[in-house]
């Protein structure tokens, strides 16, 4: 299963791209594919703060309902609307067009590097 | 606990299919992805390893009348070649289970009984077989049950069985087909809301018969959308839309019931009282404005916050795109006047009564 190298990477199957600045937040392929087809998505709202670690969001499958963790702390600056429109997207295209939100870092938990998650997942 | 394999086993994993327990089976969830699966039943052909059900055999020349006093349809009025929807009710005229029966021979009847309750069925039947000339037998673990489900079944399963003709096998008909050294029972039955097939067969055929049904065009289809599938046609699931506290007329399924046959049979006082005042409850489809899920148990609340009602099978339909669900509503509950809604999680997601099933095919 593919894992892009640049990424860095939660334990609760969350990536994002940079610790510093604006970061793009997602769901891992590995969670995606393990649970099931997306149908509902319920992200964090626009300006609010998030704190690493705590309940921002839920992602509803056919079989499952999944909370989603902030991986960083910081203001949600950007939410992506078409994932809300067609949660498909999540299960499609995890790493790109089925990203979540995007967060303006002021600080993280420990993260993990593509190794390390590949080395958990496997 | 160790779970029980169909014969199919092996070809599952080997598909990479998500597996889960059902009813103590190993059994697919899902090969890829569950939506691709269900539309693939509604526009094509999936294939569905169902040898988890159950099929109790009653025979002997009293099996007709045996079968009229234990189960609340007529089955002695069944023809030979011919299937029926039927259930099995306690004293108090809730279901034990429901049940598809196929008449084989004059004396001669397969049950087909959920996997969950093929044990109950079959003690029932067994203790209810007092002074009848009949045995009761369950088959279950050395018969396989291929389901071949969609508006491509007839051109794929021709294909296998190129000596029946399909255009006399009509809807809950069944035959017995062969080909070569393969023998089967081929019912025109299923539980998709799609013309389709149920393949009752031996353990030992079954995987060469999987083989050449995905040779033909069908491709694999996971217990998953199976439940999406029989949830927008309708359909009820034991354990959700029936239980032990479920009558078949509050399930609007009063139909199976035949108040006019010549024996008494067991739940028929009981049934006839309900029949004739009003249940206190019934079995309505909604659809909601959400994409969330309404799942089984969560509360119908109306416009003055009171609980009227529980869901009993929720899901995203894929092919109405939204959020679809039965449920049982007071009789009580005046939609003229009121607003009914769903409490999911401590929100009340708005719904709206539809008439079921939420989707029919086109003849």
């Amino acid at each position: 299963m593919s894992i892009p190298a640049n990424l860095h990477y939660t334990a609760d199957h969350e990536w994002m791209d940079t610790t510093t600045g604006v970061a793009t937040v997602g769901i891992t392929l590995f969670a995606a594919d393990a649970l099931g087809d997306v149908v509902y998505v319920k992200l964090p709202d626009l300006g609010s703060v998030v704190s690493a670690g705590m309940v921002c969001g839920e992602l509803e499958s056919t079989k499952s309902l999944s909370d989603l963790f902030a991986p960083a702390s910081g203001e949600i600056v950007e939410i992506n609307q078409a994932a809300i429109d067609d949660p498909a997207l999540i299960n499609k295209d995890p790493y790109g067009l089925g990203w979540l939100f995007k967060v303006s870092v002021t600080g993280t938990d420990k993260l993990l590097s593509a190794s390390e998650y590949e080395a958990k997942i496997s | 606990m160790t779970l029980k394999q169909t014969a199919l086993d092996q070809i599952h994993i080997d598909l990479g299919a998500v597996m889960t327990d059902f009813a103590g089976w190993n059994m697919p969830l899902r090969y890829g992805s569950e939506t691709q699966e269900h539309l693939l039943v509604r526009t094509d052909c999936g294939l569905f390893d169902l040898s988890h059900m159950g099929e109790i055999w009653v025979e002997g020349e009293d099996a007709a009348r045996f079968l009229d006093f234990a189960l609340v349809g007529e089955l002695s009025k069944v023809a030979i070649g011919r299937a029926r929807y039927t259930m099995i009710c306690n004293e108090s005229g809730n279901v034990i289970d429901d049940l598809v029966v196929y008449r084989i021979e004059v004396n001669v009847f397969m049950v087909v009984a959920n996997a969950s309750n093929v044990q109950i069925v079959f003690s029932e039947l067994s203790a209810r077989n007092q002074g009848f000339a009949c045995t009761v037998k369950d088959l279950s673990e050395s018969t396989a049950l291929i389901a071949v489900q969609g508006p491509s079944a007839v051109k794929v399963v021709s294909q296998v069985f190129p000596k029946t003709n399909f255009s006399e096998l009509k809807n809950y008909g069944w035959c017995l087909s062969n080909q070569d050294e393969l023998h089967v029972i081929l019912a025109r039955t299923g539980y998709t809301g799609e013309d389709g097939f149920e393949i009752f067969l031996d353990l030992k055929d079954a995987v060469g018969l999987w083989q050449k049904l995905i040779d033909f065009g069908a491709k694999p289809a996971g217990l998953a959308c199976r439940d999406t599938l029989r949830l927008e046609a309708g359909m009820p699931l034991y354990g959700h839309e029936l239980d032990l506290q479920t009558n078949p007329i509050e399930a609007g399924l009063g139909r199976v019931i035949a108040f006019g046959k010549s024996i008494d049979f067991i739940g028929k006082s009981a049934l006839a009282q309900i029949a004739e005042s009003s249940t206190k409850r019934n079995l309505v489809g909604i659809t909601l404005e959400t994409r969330r899920i309404a799942r089984a148990g969560f509360n119908l609340i109306n416009k003055d916050g009171e609980i009227v009602g529980q869901i009993t099978s929720g899901a995203f339909s894929p092919t109405l795109n939204k959020s679809i669900a039965m449920a049982y509503l007071d009789r009580n509950f005046d939609a003229q006047l009121d607003t009914l809604s769903v409490d999911i999680r401590g929100t009340n997601e708005l719904a709206t009564l539809v008439p079921l099933p939420f989707y029919q095919r086109k003849k």
